[in-house]
């Protein structure tokens, strides 16, 4: 089913009267873009016929620079792909070498990271929900969502000293121990989200323009969405009920009890639903994490030197924008042969281009702010 | 050369008032304009949990002239191909055509430039609606094919709700019967009820449509950042820029007075006709005594010492107006032999309060919508229009005409008329919804069938 | 005194106005100058103390026909016309026919001129409040004397509206 792409139908010019084809370019800065990307919208009048989506403009070689570093400082690099979401993607690291060395993190931090990683779930969602409003027009809550984001960062700040790329664990567990008062930061925060989250709802989720502008918008369907490797709530929006979270647990995570969201229609509405009821599933996660946090070790026996058995190995993990994969192959030596990364932002900005035909130009910024894409880990 | 100076002199002596009324105008109003976008980012602030503007002046009250100063000393770009004569047409465009609207208001029952003009707000609605052009001409001079259709997208949502602004005033004018500005407010003081309250449907036409008509969020889209089209003000920076933003504030306080003339009852406080209620009179020298003893008390808590000087100074600024607005009141109580010397004065004061306070309601009204809700998408916002609104301001018309004509069968007068304007209000809306709700059906059916043209895996 | 430099402001203003709109090639500047010419003769009609002519001027004429103008010189690509010189080999014919038509306007105006009551505006017009009030004697007198033109100019702009939606309707 091949969609012949605009470089090869070639470019018309375009004339006022829209009597032919436009090719529109939403050029790499763009305040709507999230980062820089580069799309290329082939109109008919106001409508979308085509697009194609123009990335790299971030890539910075992450994978080549992997082959280049051991594993441990390998691990900061992580960090920088997803920025909005650090944590997720350390997790996922972290938990790929050490299924490579075959050792398990120590409960203690198994539970601590899950902490962790779920307030960096929280935190994530709360910056979609705010951009995306914001491009859609409504200009307050992006205040009121990084009002919220600021007490996590402070959470991870007091944890590791930082607030964006906090590279908070380490290979084998963890090499901070939890600060004295991390249980009640945390609950401090759960107790009083649930009353901001209904405070976002209000402002939006009722809201007859807000509704105007994203039901119906971006629909993509159940079978399409699994075609095209959607995952995170782009697929959970679908219908699909598919979370790595559940289906393979790791961390802590099978510890707890939670649900997962799914929509009904696929459209950017869904999608939006999804998100703000997975934000009150991680506070939940919390709240019953902090609750028992076993005592003992934070750190597995590895050495100082990490010369893992050759071999390969690929782990995912449930990051906020979808399943973050690491296929790490090793030789043996103390750097990896080959580090490929997953980004479930990469992959689901496959499904753009099917979701965007048909629509108004004005839907285009939606459509990407419901996609929730971070160009860091597009590009890496 | 004799004859030239004794005409001017004449002209002089009989339009004092009115020259002297615009020449204020004139010189007052972009500093106003100014301080209302100070207001409105303080508000942002409020609303999104943060503090605004803090750093120029005490509280950031000196950034309005921080901004004008930046904009003045800008560099004047023109893009290269555009056509410089009608580039530097459209702001001034624009600024015209809100100012010279403003000259048809009256502020007060003395203030007022074109005074006692039979058309009053017909020339309002009719001159503002010439600032379509500078937006027009904006943005095709700007050489951009993204400024010219986010130019023709913005007038083309000013024509739409005009025609939905016009019949809305025009409900309002059946009540008035009359144009003239100084009468509809007379009007209102002899039937002894605001035509907002006999006519809401009617106002809350004009509120929607003056937003749309302003480009106000949420019917912002052709100028909004996060828009592809970066609309007609793209290419236009400093001081050319400031002329439109001026001019858009400008049009605002228009349309907020329009609206505070025929539906808000003026100058006129509320309930003028019941006498014991006349300690209301006495409302706006308290207010601004009341606002300059808060500066007072909060004075001492300033950080730095200039701080404190300043909320002084706009404490001593609000007792003085406190006793202007008293004094007219006081005089005729200690001196009875002044009173009818007093009252135009006091009359003229005290209105021009009431309005610029209803006018200040109407748009905080604005700045409050603005930050609350998400903008409507282009075809959403003509939909809204011309499906809607259109259908429910010229239903309106119709149905406050008959309830007019029963009401004068039954020699109902003032808030006597509600008893027929209310239901006939009601069975507007009704009519309305239903119209809007069968071409709802159509574009539902419309959506459904492109959807499924999309490629399914 | 001040009658007459008003008077001879706008009616100079209109006269130069027009005239720059038949002589511009840029058709956006023709049609600016086109606004400036209705303007300058709102202006007139409102010295004439003809308030409600001079708002129906401005909100129909300008505000509404030239809106027109302008969107449809905006979205057609007039960059051909403009480099072309049109009706080039007609200039003599109408170099001839304007000759003629000033004539016989000059030869009018003169004539006329002597006749009595005729001239500029009179210097002492009569104060505001003595006049009829504007737009209620227009009201007044249409749908009184003239009910039945406005009504058939109503179904008039009503056929023309419907017809110009069935027109621009996309065939689906």
């Amino acid at each position: 089913m091949a969609k012949s792409t605009i470089a090869e139908t070639g470019e018309k010019p375009h004339t006022l009267l829209g009597a032919d084809e436009l090719i529109l370019n939403m050029g790499p800065q763009h305040p709507s873009t999230h980062g820089v990307l580069r799309v290329k919208l082939k109109l008919d009048g106001e409508r979308v016929i085509g697009s194609e989506c123009m990335i790299g403009y971030l890539h910075r070689g992450v994978e080549k620079i992997a082959e280049n570093r051991s594993y441990q400082q390998f691990a900061p690099y992580v960090d920088r792909m997803d920025y909005v979401a650090a944590v997720s993607n350390g997790l996922g690291y972290c938990e790929a070498v050490e299924k490579l060395l075959v050792v398990e993190a120590p409960p203690r931090a198994k539970v601590i990271r899950t902490i962790l990683t779920e307030l960096q779930r929280i935190a994530s969602h709360l910056l979609w929900l705010g951009t995306h409003a914001l491009d859609i027009g409504a200009l307050t809550p992006v205040f009121y969502c990084f009002r919220e984001r600021e007490e996590i960062l402070k959470i991870f700040e007091k944890y590791c000293g930082a607030r964006l790329t906090t590279h908070a664990f380490r290979i084998g567990g963890l090499q901070y121990e939890a600060y004295d008062t991390l249980e009640k930061d945390v609950e401090r925060f759960c107790k009083a989200f649930e009353s901001r989250i209904t405070q976002y709802e209000d402002l939006l989720t009722q809201n007859r323009i807000w509704l105007g502008r994203t039901k119906g918008v971006g629909i993509l369907k159940p079978a399409e969405a699994i075609a095209l490797g959607a995952t995170g709530p782009v697929l959970r929006g679908s219908g699909v009920k598919w979370d790595i979270r559940k289906a393979m647990p790791y961390a802590a995570y099978d510890q707890y009890k939670f649900e997962i969201p799914t929509g009904t229609t696929g459209d950017t509405y869904d999608r939006y639903l999804v998100r703000m009821e997975e934000m009150r599933q991680s506070r939940l996660i919390c709240l019953q994490a902090i609750e028992n946090i076993p005592a003992g070790p934070i750190m597995a026996k590895v050495g100082k030197v990490l010369k893992p058995p050759p071999g390969e190995v690929y782990h995912s993990i449930e990051a906020p924008k979808g399943e973050l994969g690491y296929y790490v192959v090793s030789d043996g030596t103390v750097q990896p042969y080959r580090v490929r990364i997953r980004p479930p932002s990469f992959v689901n900005l496959e499904s753009f281009d099917s979701m965007v035909r048909g629509h108004l130009v004005a839907d285009v910024v939606a459509i990407i702010g419901t996609l929730d894409i971070v160009l860091g880990e597009v590009d890496r | 050369m004799q004859a030239v100076i004794q005409a001017t002199l004449d002209f002089l002596k009989a339009y004092w008032a009115p020259l002297l009324c615009g020449l204020v105008i004139v010189a007052v109003l972009p500093l106003i304009a100014g301080y209302i976008v100070l207001v409105e980012r303080k508000l942002m602030a409020d609303m999104q949990a943060r503090l605004g503007p803090m750093r120029v002046g005490p509280h950031g009250l000196l950034q309005p002239i921080a901004d004008a100063v930046k904009l003045l000393i800008k560099e004047d770009i023109i893009p290269e191909d555009a056509d410089k004569l009608v580039f530097w047409l459209a702001p001034v465009l624009s600024v015209g055509a809100a100012l010279l609207s403003l000259a048809g208001l009256a502020i007060g029952p003395a203030f007022q430039v074109a005074k006692g003009i039979n058309i009053g707000i017909l020339f309002v609605v009719g001159v503002s609606a010439m600032g379509i052009y500078g937006i027009v001409l904006g943005g095709w001079a700007s050489n951009s094919h993204y400024s010219l259709m986010g130019a023709l997208r913005s007038s083309a949502q000013l024509v739409s709700y005009e025609t939905a602004a016009g019949m809305a005033l025009v409900s309002g004018l059946l009540f008035a019967g009359t144009l003239n500005v100084t009468s509809i407010v007379e009007a209102q003081r002899d039937q002894g009820i605001w035509f907002g309250l006999l006519a809401p449907v009617a106002f809350f036409t004009y509120l929607v449509a003056s937003i749309a008509e302003t480009n106000r969020a949420p019917f912002d889209l052709p100028e909004a950042e996060s828009e592809l089209v970066a609309g007609y003000m793209t290419e236009y920076s400093g001081f050319r820029w400031a002329l439109y933003f001026l001019g858009e504030y400008t049009n605002m306080i228009v349309v907020a007075s329009v609206a505070t003339t025929l539906f808000l009852g003026g100058w006129l406080r509320p309930f003028p006709n019941t006498h014991w209620l006349n300690f209301l009179d006495f409302f706006p020298a308290l207010m601004m005594f009341l606002i300059g003893v808060y500066c007072v008390m909060r004075a001492p808590k300033q950080p730095a010492k200039v701080q404190t000087l300043f909320m002084l100074a706009v404490a001593g600024l609000c007792f003085v107006l406190a006793f202007i607005l008293v004094a007219p009141l006081l005089i005729p109580i200690a001196k009875p032999s002044l009173a009818a010397a007093v009252k135009p004065f006091a009359d003229g004061i005290l209105g021009s309060f009431w309005f610029l306070l209803k006018v200040s309601v109407y748009l905080y009204f604005f700045m409050w919508l603005r930050f609350t809700i998400p903008r409507y998408r282009f075809d959403q916002l003509m939909r809204l229009g011309w499906h809607f609104l259109i259908p429910l301001s010229i239903i309106n018309v119709l149905v406050m005409g008959i309830a007019m004509i029963v009401g004068s069968y039954l020699h109902l007068a003032g808030g006597w008329l509600l008893l027929v304007t209310i239901p006939a209000s009601v069975l507007a809306l009704i009519v309305a919804l239903y119209i809007l709700s069968l071409e709802q059906k159509s574009a539902a059916t419309e959506q459904a069938r492109a959807a499924s043209d999309s490629y399914a895996g | 005194m001040l009658d007459s430099v008003i008077f001879y402001f706008f009616a100079g203003l209109a006269v130069i106005s027009a005239i720059l709109t038949v002589t511009r090639r840029n058709a956006v500047h023709s049609a600016i100058f086109l606004i400036t010419a209705l303007l300058a003769t709102a202006g007139i009609f409102l010295q004439l103390r003809a308030e409600f002519l001079f708002i129906v001027q401005i909100i129909l004429y300008v505000g509404g026909i030239m809106v027109l103008f302008v969107f449809v010189i905006m979205l057609v690509n007039l960059d051909l016309a403009v480099r072309q010189m049109q009706f080039a080999r007609q200039k003599w014919v109408a170099l001839l026919i304007s000759l003629a038509l000033a004539a016989q306007v000059g030869v009018m105006l003169w004539s006329t001129g002597k006749l009595p009551g005729q001239g500029l505006p009179v210097s002492q017009a009569i104060s505001a409040d003595k006049l009829p009030m504007n737009s209620e004697a227009v009201a007044h007198s249409l749908f009184s004397s003239y009910l039945l033109p406005f009504e058939i100019a109503s179904v008039l702009l009503l056929v023309a509206m419907i017809g110009a939606v069935v027109m621009a309707k996309k065939r689906t």
